[in-house]
């Protein structure tokens, strides 16, 4: 329990009269990759935006390293050690690649300082090529380096990927993903949406399938990759 | 015109301008980050320039009532923010118009029943009561030149904050998406009001200053709320720069308009807003 980050119980989110998630009950660990896989419209993202806050669920329970987070506003949660790349990206194309990252520096929960400016910037050197371009002028792979850098700034416990990877070229998706897992090595827990699902179990040591706002699935990367049926089942499309 | 009668008049337009923009640059904040049309904005100059009348009473000093004013003004916008703004941020806009234009008739009776009716008077500070001569019978007043210099400070202060500081990033940030920037562990309802605090008090600050020059009388919050909706319009909602610029047009025209076309004095300043929006209907900055 103590090394627990974050928890859902029983959630259930709705979009107006729809009713998305399903009782969902989600929890990761310190260190723990989690791939959370599934087709699209299966409540994916509004899992991850209950969580955060950014969505409120009508029933169920949010917990942050044990306490009790369902009505916290989204800032406090973040402040909690959960970064957040939404789908997207979400960089402000209104700030220069250097304040997005300035903006959201922050030490980790525990004091620590691990992510500064020049470990983000050695992390992603064509970052440091465009340091002063507006946010609006980098191309897609750019912009994505840019979220995660800057959720790295917050120095995190936890990073949260929703589809990091879509409308990327192959070889720009390559490359975030080989950085992804330089950060996973780091000892940073994260939580994967993406379709490529190959990378993203190579990556999370466990999976998660949701099926219509429901969990089908909890348990280990391998099991799902030994399991087409499964694979073709739940994610074929 | 001759050179000197022209010299004037440019110095009354940046002046005018100037004291427009320490207004109207609040109000495009507010509009452009926090999604309120705030028609109370130009009761926050009236508020100025009444405390100016009242402090610069009991303290016998224009400096000492700005110096006592301001602070109070920013303590006055946060409550505000605090108590009715910060729920207003999701309503639609026909709900922050009910409410802001009940504030106007609020403070207007507040200050009837606290102040009285009457026109005021402030006397220009004895320090900066005298006059420039530019040419043998023109002269100019030290005073306005104090004012366009206040706000010329104040402007390059708010572009320092804006463009430089980690709060001036966020303030930007949250122009652009509100969640995101929650989702960075930032506080924006803190953000928000610190952005409600300081327009408040940049619009208290002009109706202070402007207070000798232009009098103290009921419902003067009234033109100079008009004229910055204008200026923000022109400018591009959300945009300081974008204010800035549109203020000082906003200046040049209607000072210039009232000398060279006097008969359409009252019409040029919407002329050229109608102009500017036909070239540009976002407004000259686009928000950012």
């Amino acid at each position: 329990m103590s090394n627990m980050l974050l928890e859902a119980k029983e959630l259930h989110t709705y979009y107006g009269a729809s009713h998305i998630l399903h009782g969902i009950d989600f929890n990761i660990r310190q260190g723990e990759g989690i791939a959370l896989m599934g087709r699209n419209g299966m409540g994916k993202s509004t899992l991850i935006k209950s969580m955060l806050g950014i969505v409120r669920p009508k029933h169920g329970r949010v917990l942050v390293r044990g306490d009790d987070f369902s009505k916290a506003p989204t800032y406090r949660t973040a402040q909690r050690g959960i970064a957040y790349v939404p789908e997207g990206r979400g960089i402000f194309p209104n700030l220069s690649v250097r304040e997005n990252l300035q903006m959201s520096a922050r030490c980790g929960v525990d004091g620590q300082r691990n992510w500064t400016f020049d470990r983000v910037m050695a992390t992603f050197p064509r970052l440091g090529e465009r340091i002063n371009n507006g946010g609006w002028q980098l191309s897609g792979g750019e912009q994505q380096m840019l979220t995660i850098g800057r959720a790295l700034m917050t120095n995190p416990d936890l990073l949260i990927l929703d589809e990091a990877t879509e409308g990327l070229a192959p070889l720009i998706a390559m490359e975030i993903w080989r950085i992804v897992k330089e950060i996973r090595k780091t000892g940073i827990a994260t939580v994967i949406v993406d379709k490529n699902h190959g990378a993203v179990t190579s990556i999370c040591d466990r999976a998660m399938i949701l099926v219509k706002g429901e969990v089908v699935f909890d348990g280990s990367s391998d099991e799902v990759r030994a399991d087409p049926e499964l694979i073709q089942k739940h994610l074929g499309v | 015109m001759d050179f000197a009668s022209f010299l004037i008049q440019t110095l009354n337009s940046l002046q005018y301008g100037l004291l427009l923009f320490l207004v109207a640059s609040g109000l495009t904040l507010v509009f452009g980050i926090m999604g309120i049309i705030n028609l109370a904005h130009g009761s926050f100059y009236m508020i100025g320039a009444y405390l100016a009348f009242v402090l610069t009473s009991t303290t016998g000093s224009l400096f000492m009532a700005i110096l006592l004013g301001v602070p109070l003004a920013l303590i006055f916008g946060a409550f505000l923010e605090w108590a009715l703004f910060s729920h207003l941020y999701k309503r639609d806009h026909l709900e922050q118009v009910l409410l802001t234009y009940g504030l106007i008739l609020v403070f207007e009776e507040l200050r009837s029943l606290l102040v009285g009716d009457e026109v005021h008077g402030i006397d220009i500070p004895a320090m900066f009561n005298g006059s420039i001569q530019l040419s043998e019978v023109l002269s100019y007043p030290v005073y306005r030149l104090v004012i366009s210099a206040v706000c010329v400070v104040l402007a390059v202060a708010l572009y320092f904050v804006i463009q430089r500081t980690r709060l001036g990033m966020m303030i930007r940030a949250g122009n652009h998406d509100r969640t995101m920037v929650e989702a960075l562990g930032i506080n924006i309802n803190m953000i928000y009001r610190v952005v409600f605090a300081l327009g408040v008090a940049l619009a208290a600050l002009a109706g202070m200053l402007a207070s000798p020059i232009s009098s103290v009388f009921p419902n003067m919050g009234s033109q100079v709320l008009i004229i910055s909706f204008v200026i923000v319009v022109i400018g591009g909602i959300g945009s300081v720069w974008g204010a800035l610029a549109a203020a000082l047009i906003v200046g040049f025209a209607d000072t210039f308009g009232k000398v060279l076309l006097p008969e359409l004095s009252g019409m040029v300043v919407y002329i050229v807003m109608a102009g500017v929006l036909l070239w540009r209907p976002e407004g000259i900055f686009k928000k950012g």
